[in-house]
């Protein structure tokens, strides 16, 4: 048993819903509750959706326990597919239905009906979305082209050339509920159609059934998000021999690699290497004199797998960012978060608590947070600045302009996205700076708002950004000096100063903190 | 009784379980944590609907099953004990712990209630624990608070005392309304359960006359009657005719004039329904189509007819008290269709056949009405805008204006103009 005040990821059925919801032609009957019935408003409120998911809900009640509940499936499979005419039925359950074992697949399939029926088995006590809807995505997949890939030869990634026609891939992965999805699509298959290469399906959002059985017309598989279709590729690799990409091209490092990987598995050759470093305005907004003041910042990452990984690219590589925490809540994606920071030398967070991560927020003391909207909430409390690079989604992460993550268009939303709140801390600094000249207005107020400081049941003490507060229980003492010293050091930077110079300090010996020690300290840590 | 039609249907629903009434309940009592026991799906949704993010550690959470607790109970009884210590050391100014059965905890028939008293006596003097179900194979959202409701019954202390007990979560501000209402009515010894701490239950007893705020309390008013409260039978305080009526029927009860009464809250209605007036002007004549969820349906579909003259199409609501309603039901126009329960996809094929011109429905379903071009309402504002009264009139026929003002505004001139 598990207290959980707020969790990342829904229950396994959620993530099913997404893929059965970013098709056409499929119908989801599950086995479920009327509470369970709530994940329909993730759909229309959060996405603005104009439709219902395609979900039948069966709606079983107590009463009904001791009686027939596998009738009452029936009944609603019948109906849904009378009603909804799927060309596919996914069949399921929800934590409850779990428990009183009544396989609504295994039934669904008993019926006769003449259309291909899914059986999801979702285990909803050890499993979460992400797994879900990989795992339905998978199952979709392989129902609809088990027969096929034993009739079709091997797929060669370079038959495009034989074949007389222009190669083609897939684009698999992108769904509903899913961090900018909708926009990463259109600048994915922009790129790669710029380069001479089509777009055979993009799966599953907006794809049908009837798409599904032809993702073999495909000479490979972009693998765009690994939580949702890693799985799925490595299946099409094993049973027909399709290649998939495996670079996820967010930042300009990473797209040109994602270019490059397309073209070496096609054997296509790239015609317009140079210019692809000036397809973004990232490397030179990067490169431009006022981002000088973007060393070395500090940032703490946490997100999905996909979104944390590409996160901490680009913040050390293409921004000249210090990564100083880095972390998931993607368990099936640990391995590869723990690769990528130990490359940064620092050691990752996995952890599905939201307070874990807060407070390994707080040690790190960064000067920019990337997180979800639960880190930003986090970070707001802390007075740091914080931009949203990863899902649950929220209502403001379905922006109404073109807004993607990935690509050329990404990287100049990402640049926008992250430095924006960043300038904003240095306007603070500045704000600090002149408060006391007399054109300064005292309405003036800060944009990370008073909830910190004025928050009279937050439990924790914010670091002020004006005053210095030496905490009490530490037995170092700060002189005057010292403390006067630490006033002048921006405050963006100040915690950072302090503890350091509290650790250096207390590596010394020294009885007290004066402001020639700031100095020692400042050059003993370089 | 008036004539009107009962229909009952059954299918796949479209509604909340009882658990999303934790959202309003944990604001009225700040003392008191809710914890549901029960799977990730449970956690979902209440931070779904109740915006968990705000917090820095809200007041509910879940104690979220795992594979081994459903292996042996006994472990799971532990399991629960232990979350319980690690909640009450992180939280120590909790007073009351609400243990909340889910869908899952019902199934495999986990003992809330003996985990409930053991932790009572372990806890004596610091934390109390009550239980009771939210589970959506029992309870349809608000039914929630009435599980809540009628767990603290045994709690609340016996007294012949004379007083009148509101039953049923308000707003702060429309309780302290009310609260004056009555005493310039006459009637002094005013309570309130739920309190707004969870440890001052009120006392009840022979002499306490029950007047229900909310229509969703069948089982705690059960339970109240049991401990010899006298139930006042009214209407709803929903619009200026439900709420006079409403407080009519406590004055009878205390035997005081209805003269009295009139006294004082004419001057009230009076402003009301002057406020009142740039609604009706914009519902009057408009036909209302109500998707069953929270039981305030049939109260709302009254108001909405009787004094902003809305055609009723149809008015569903989740479960019917035909006793609790009773006083509603004769105020509604003859032959109007009510249907209790739901069969969520030959409903949305009658709402679609009626072309209504308003819509009161879940979230869910919300944003596809209105791509289709019909106007809604979310029947979760309901909860939690502060309504009741006779003040609040205006505020709660605004809830269904907005809607077609802003279709209005839309449509006719933005398209048209531009």
């Amino acid at each position: 048993m598990e207290l959980t005040l707020w969790t990342y990821e829904g229950p396994p059925h959620v993530g099913a819903m997404r893929v059965a919801s970013s098709m056409k032609d499929i119908h989801y009957v599950l086995h479920a509750p009327q509470g369970d019935t709530y994940a329909d408003l993730l759909f229309t409120m959060i996405e603005r959706r104009g439709q219902r998911p395609p979900v039948t809900y069966t709606t079983f009640q107590a009463r009904d326990l001791g009686g027939d509940t596998a009738e009452l499936v029936k009944r609603n499979i019948t109906e849904a597919v009378e009603r909804f005419k799927p060309k596919t039925l996914l069949v399921g359950e929800s934590c409850t239905a779990e428990l009183i074992q009544d396989q609504p697949g295994a039934l669904a399939k008993g019926m006769g009906f003449d259309i291909p029926i899914v059986n999801l088995e979702l285990p909803a006590y050890s499993k979460k979305e992400n797994w879900g809807a990989s795992e339905t995505f998978y199952q979709i997949i392989r129902t609809l082209l088990k027969d096929k890939v034993n009739e079709i030869d091997k797929i060669n990634p370079q038959r495009w050339k034989s074949l007389g026609r222009r190669p083609k891939v897939n684009i698999l992965g992108p769904t509903l509920l899913g961090f900018r999805c909708r926009d990463d699509v259109i600048e994915i298959q922009r790129i790669l159609s710029e380069q001479g290469i089509d777009t055979n399906v993009v799966a599953p959002l907006g794809s049908s059934p009837e798409d599904i059985e032809r993702l073999t017309d495909a000479d490979i598989n972009v693998c765009l998000y690994h939580e949702i279709a890693e799985i799925s590729c490595e299946w099409l690799k094993r049973n027909c021999g399709m290649e998939y990409t495996t670079t996820i091209p967010i930042g300009i490092k990473n797209t040109i690699n994602f270019i490059h990987e397309v073209h070496e598995k096609l054997d296509l050759p790239l015609t317009n290497k140079e210019e692809l470093e000036h397809k973004s305005k990232l490397p030179w907004y990067s490169k431009s004199v006022d981002s000088n003041y973007l060393t070395g910042k500090r940032v703490f990452i946490f997100g999905d797998g996909t979104h944390a990984i590409a996160a901490a690219k680009i913040a050390k590589d293409e921004l000249g960012f210090e990564v100083v925490g880095l972390g998931t809540y993607s368990r099936e994606m640990a391995r590869q978060v723990r690769a990528a920071a130990k490359d940064l030398n620092i050691e990752a967070l996995i952890t599905n608590s939201y307070l874990e991560v807060e407070d390994a927020m707080k040690k790190a003391s960064p000067e920019l947070v990337l997180g979800t909207q639960m880190e930003r909430h986090s970070a707001k409390r802390l007075g740091i600045p914080c931009a949203v690079i990863s899902t649950p989604m929220h209502v403001q992460d379905v922006p109404a302009r073109y807004s993607p993550q990935m690509g050329w268009e990404g990287a100049n939303v990402i640049f926008d996205d992250w430095v924006h709140p960043l300038m904003m801390g240095l306007e603070e600094h500045l704000i600090d700076m002149f408060k006391h000249d007399f054109e300064f207005v005292d309405g003036h107020q800060s944009h990370l708002g008073h909830t910190a400081t004025n928050a009279p049941d937050n439990k924790e003490t914010k670091h002020d950004q004006s005053n210095i507060s030496i905490q009490e229980e530490k037995s170092i003492l700060w002189t005057e000096s010292g403390k006067a010293e630490l006033t002048k050091v921006p405050f963006f930077v100040r915690g950072k100063v302090k503890s350091n110079t509290e650790k250096y300090a207390l590596s010394k010996g020294l009885p007290e903190i004066n402001d020639e020690t700031l100095y020692d300290a400042k050059a003993f840590f370089g | 009784m008036s004539k009107v039609e009962f229909n009952k249907e059954t299918g796949p629903r479209e509604v909340f379980c009882g658990l999303t009434s934790i959202v309003w309940l944990h604001r009225r009592m700040p003392d008191a944590f809710f914890l549901v026991v029960g799977s990730r799906t449970c956690a979902h949704l209440i931070q779904s609907a109740a915006g968990v993010m705000i917090f820095a550690e809200p007041r509910f959470g879940t104690a979220i099953l795992e594979e081994k607790d459903l292996a042996g109970l006994a472990d799971a009884h532990e399991e629960l004990d232990r979350v319980v210590n690690d909640l009450i050391s992180r939280r120590p100014e909790i007073k009351t712990l609400f243990l909340v059965g889910s869908c899952p905890s019902e199934v495999i028939k986990l003992d809330l209630a003996t985990v409930a008293e053991k932790l009572n006596k372990r806890f004596l003097g610091q934390v109390r624990f009550v239980n009771y179900s939210g589970s959506g194979i029992e309870t349809t959202f608000t039914q929630g608070e009435d599980g809540a409701l009628k767990a603290l019954v045994p709690l609340m202390e016996s007294t012949d005392d004379e007083k009148l007990l509101l039953v049923g979560t308000l707003a702060n501000n429309v309780e302290d309304r009310f609260k004056k209402i009555f005493n310039q009515i006459g009637i002094t010894n005013v309570e309130s359960f739920p309190p707004r701490q969870s440890t001052e239950l009120p006392k009840i007893g022979k002499n306490t006359k029950v007047l229900l705020t909310q229509p969703y309390l069948s089982d705690t008013v059960r339970d109240l009657k049991h401990r010899g409260c006298e139930i006042i039978y009214a209407p709803f305080p929903l619009g200026v005719e439900g709420s006079t009526k409403w407080f009519l029927s406590a004055a009878e009860a205390f035997k005081i004039h209805e003269l009295k009464v009139h006294e004082v809250i004419a001057p009230l209605a009076n402003r009301a329904r002057q406020a009142l007036e740039k609604h009706t002007e914009i519902l009057r004549g408009k036909k209302l189509f109500l998707l069953p969820e929270s039981q305030l349906e049939i109260s709302l579909a009254r108001f909405l007819h009787n004094e902003c003259g809305m055609e009723l199409i149809e008015v569903g609501t989740p479960y019917l008290n035909k006793d609790l309603m009773d006083e509603e039901l004769n105020l509604l126009p003859d032959d109007t269709k009510i249907v209790e329960g739901q069969h969520v996809e030959k409903q949305l094929d009658r709402v679609r056949a009626s072309s209504p011109d308003l819509v009161v429905c879940g979230m869910g379903l919300a944003n596809p009405l209105e791509a289709e071009g019909i106007s809604t309402k979310w029947s979760i504002e309901m909860v939690f805008s502060p309504i009741h009264g006779i003040d609040q009139a205006a505020d709660l026929a605004g809830l269904f204006s907005r809607p077609l003002k802003r279709n209005q505004i839309l449509t006719s001139k933005t398209l048209a103009t531009h």
